[in-house]
């Protein structure tokens, strides 16, 4: 809103001093031709123009300079707009001359006065508009000299504009030298041109008429206002001559100057504006190869790209893009040529032992061309093939074939082998893009696969008067290998597990849920421990794969005969602390992991022992993971530190003493995140009568 | 990472495990006893001397060879094992379904008592 009423007011400013231009003027030249002193001031007119020329200068700075939706042909037609609707204006008041005939009026000096006035304003107009545009064109590029050399440029012709019509007296050396700069100036900033790389052909055939046009009305009134001028000059001397004012000159001399340069410019890159069209169409199609990422499903679509853009680019014949597929044959894709031809062609080639097919370095146009020639009833004569490579694999290759003999150059070889490039980015970003969401849904799964695992052991562990118990597990990766669990065999006896799958991840987590399966068919039917291993042992035989193996350790808790039956299948040996003495020590007994010995002398390898227990003894039952996590030294947690931790805190709760390991094991490897499944089952004895 | 040397000595394949072995490296160990066995070797002598560390994976591959080697009359000597490794053995059970011996010489002696 506020540009809009800038505008306005500009324009009613030029109107205003316009009028009061012509009515000084005129009074001025009646005065003159009466013999009398005018009433108003000899300058009056003079200033009146300024103000003109001024008011004029920002009604099109806002109207034009400021107009970003303006392209070069639209700054172009403006000028030539304004200049048509001059000329028509101008036009039509000499048609009226016309019609009248040699009357009174048209002889009139006032009229003619009034009539030159008229086209002086419509000439600095159009000069003016044309003067903002220009400005524009030149300014396109900016840099920093380029601005204040303008801005130089527009303070020197304010000057000229202000002192030849005040009269103010400037030295004459001063005044030459300013004329100079300016000329300079104008000379150095009509050299801006960059603005014509930009048209392409149809628009550079519509800028060379406009311009052409701009010129006849340049000349037209240049010849009209003269005209008029010379007309009064014969009868007085007092009015209003444009000739006199410097200013009008330098504007016109600027407007012609670039309007010249403008034009020879674009007339001769006339014949090379193809070559920019090329290469702007370039640029989109490696647009369209590397956005085909987001907006395409296909890998097929990227191949499609690449084939279209290199055809066009390099005006290709035909061409093919064949595709390295490992489980079928290669696919081919055929661009304005048949299948059959481009594989017969592949055939003579293959045939000839082409060396170098793909070589980047060696001159493949020459070379196939000639190999081509030797295959009877092909059109084509020149052969270029490109490799497209995938994180540095091969996987395909793109064939362009012409017509022409010697048909490609260096800078086609080099811009299709970019796309191919580019093409190779895009597959890869492809794939990655198509892996991420794989990857995405495997972490779902095993997300699912956890909750599962974390179900298998157990909420609530069972419970006794006669001990307490607490148990920690934790997983190294998304679903871990170790297992503990609880369960009452009779009143007065309860089993416990505590077992170790070899390896981690799901196949262990796999195995565990076997394990808990066994567990809880086999306990309920109160068997010797060492029977238990060997049944277990028996039942996993089948479901073990090759190499792997579960360690565990079975434990039944008689509360009546205050006795611990337990057996060990390779599992990390129980630490059991006795209150009476004060002393812990690790029960190392024989016995091999389940799945260790497939067959039935399995029997030979486990065994089951007894242990009295009393109020106050501990037992904690652990796996590798406690003992084997590593402090920053690479150093193992180990049995003695275990030991230690252990007995330092035996007054306290199970829970606690849980807590005080796990705190213990965390300050030592200074992290949470322990590189294996890490569980811990701590058992205390009351020993109380049944 | 492991590195598995292997040489012939006194008409035994020695098998020298360099490193430390863990569930992907022992796919190699893997490899190297199969090799062996493939080639027709019915006197394997393992030499644990740089054995730095052993994973459940890497016992399981040992493992995995017992019944095979019995059935085929195959003899497999371990030997040279550090502290920490033998007890990984040991704790397992698997010291007595295999063959560790303390040095080559033990190992020898007993791969020839053996094969007799």
């Amino acid at each position: 809103m506020k540009a809009k009423a800038l505008i306005r007011l500009t324009f009613l400013g030029a109107t205003i001093s316009w009028l009061v231009m012509v009515f000084s003027d005129v009074t001025i030249v009646f005065s003159d031709k009466n013999g009398l002193t005018p009433d108003i001031p000899l300058w009056l007119p003079k200033v009146m123009l300024d103000l003109y020329v001024i008011s004029i200068f920002y009604y099109y700075k806002f109207k034009i300079e400021r107009d970003e939706s303006l392209n070069f042909t639209d700054l172009l037609w403006r000028v030539f707009a304004t200049g048509l609707v001059a000329t028509v204006i101008s036009l039509s008041l000499r048609l009226l001359d016309f019609l009248l005939g040699p009357t009174k009026l048209t002889l009139n000096v006032y009229f003619i006065d009034f009539e030159y006035l008229v086209s002086l304003a419509l000439l600095l107009s159009f000069l003016v508009a044309a003067y903002t545009c220009w400005k524009r064109l030149i300014l396109y590029q900016k840099s920093k000299w380029l601005l204040r050399g303008w801005l130089i440029f527009e303070i020197a012709l304010l000057i000229v504009l202000i002192s030849d019509n005040l009269q103010i007296a400037i030295h004459e050396a001063i005044f030459t030298a300013i004329s100079i700069l300016t000329g300079l100036l104008a000379l150095v900033l009509s050299a801006n041109m960059k603005w014509v790389a930009y048209l392409n052909f149809r628009q550079k055939w519509t800028s060379l008429l406009l311009l052409l046009l701009s010129f006849f009305y340049l000349g037209y009134f240049f010849y009209t206002v003269n005209r008029f001028s010379d007309e009064i000059n014969l009868q007085t001397n007092a009015f209003l001559d444009f000739r006199s004012h410097v200013f009008n000159i330098y504007l016109f001399s600027f407007v012609m100057l670039y309007s010249i340069f403008s034009f020879l410019v674009i007339l001769f890159n006339l014949p090379t504006s193809s070559v920019f069209e090329q290469k702007l169409e370039e640029v989109v199609n490696f647009q369209r190869i590397s956005q085909s990422v987001q907006t395409e499903q296909s890998e097929e679509s990227v191949y499609k790209i690449l084939l279209e853009s290199s055809v066009s680019s390099v005006f290709a014949d035909a061409a093919w893009l064949e595709i390295k597929s490992e489980h079928q044959q290669n696919r081919l894709q055929t661009y304005q040529m048949k299948e059959t031809d481009a594989a017969r062609i592949q055939e003579h080639l293959n045939g000839r032992q082409v060396k170098g097919i793909l070589d980047q370095n060696t001159d493949k146009t020459r070379n196939l061309s000639d190999h081509l020639s030797s295959l009877k009833g092909t059109r084509y004569r020149s052969l270029m093939a490109f490799p497209v490579y995938v994180k540095g694999e091969k996987i395909g290759t793109l064939a362009l074939l012409k017509e022409l003999p010697e048909g490609f150059n260096k800078e086609m070889t080099q811009i299709v082998a970019a796309f191919a490039n580019q093409a190779g980015i895009s597959i890869e970003n492809f794939r990655l893009l198509k892996e991420a969401i794989q990857n995405e849904r495997y972490k779902e799964e095993l997300k699912i696969a956890k909750t599962v695992q974390k179900s298998l052991l157990p909420d609530k562990l069972e419970s006794d008067i006669d001990f307490e118990i607490s148990a920690f597990s934790e997983s190294a990766d998304e679903v871990g290998g170790d297992y503990y669990d609880t369960l009452r065999i009779s009143d007065h006896q309860i089993g416990l597990i505590i077992a170790d799958v070899s390896g981690k991840g799901t196949t262990a987590a796999f195995h565990m849920s076997q394990m808990k399966g066994i567990f809880h068919s086999l306990a309920q039917q109160a068997l010797d421990p060492k029977e238990f291993m060997i049944r277990a042992n028996q039942a996993l035989k089948y479901c073990l794969e090759r190499g792997s193996f579960i360690s565990a350790t079975y434990f039944v808790v008689d509360s009546k005969e205050k006795k611990i039956f337990y057996s060990r299948a390779g599992h990390c040996p129980v630490l059991f602390y006795r209150a009476k003495e004060n002393v812990a020590d690790f029960l190392f007994d024989k016995g091999a992991a389940l799945g260790m010995v497939k067959g039935k002398d399995y029997r030979n390898y486990v065994e089951t022992n007894t242990i009295e227990y009393h109020c106050g003894d501990v037992m904690v039952l652990f796996t590798d993971g406690i003992t084997e996590a590593k402090n920053q030294k690479g150093d193992e947690f180990g049995l003695d530190l275990l030991k230690s931790t252990i007995v330092g805190s035996v007054s306290k709760t199970t829970k606690e003493m849980q807590d005080n390991l796990i705190k213990r094991l965390y300050t030592y490897t200074g992290t949470e995140e322990i590189n294996d499944d890490y569980t811990t089952m701590i058992v205390k004895f009351r020993g109380q009568e049944h | 990472m492991v590195h598995i040397k292997r040489l012939q000595e006194d008409g035994a394949d020695i098998l020298a495990v360099v490193g430390e072995i863990d569930a992907s490296s022992s796919i190699e160990l893997d490899l190297a006893i199969a090799k062996s066995v493939g080639e027709g070797s019915k006197k394997i002598l393992v030499d644990c001397s740089a054995l730095e560390y052993i994973s459940s994976a890497g016992l399981g591959v040992f493992m995995s060879y017992i019944e095979e080697f019995r059935d085929k009359h195959i003899h497999m000597v371990l030997f040279g094992m550090k502290d920490k490794v033998s007890n990984t053995f040991q704790i397992l059970g698997l010291a007595d379904l295999l063959q560790i011996r303390g040095n080559k010489q033990e190992a020898k002696k007993l791969l020839h008592e053996l094969s007799v």
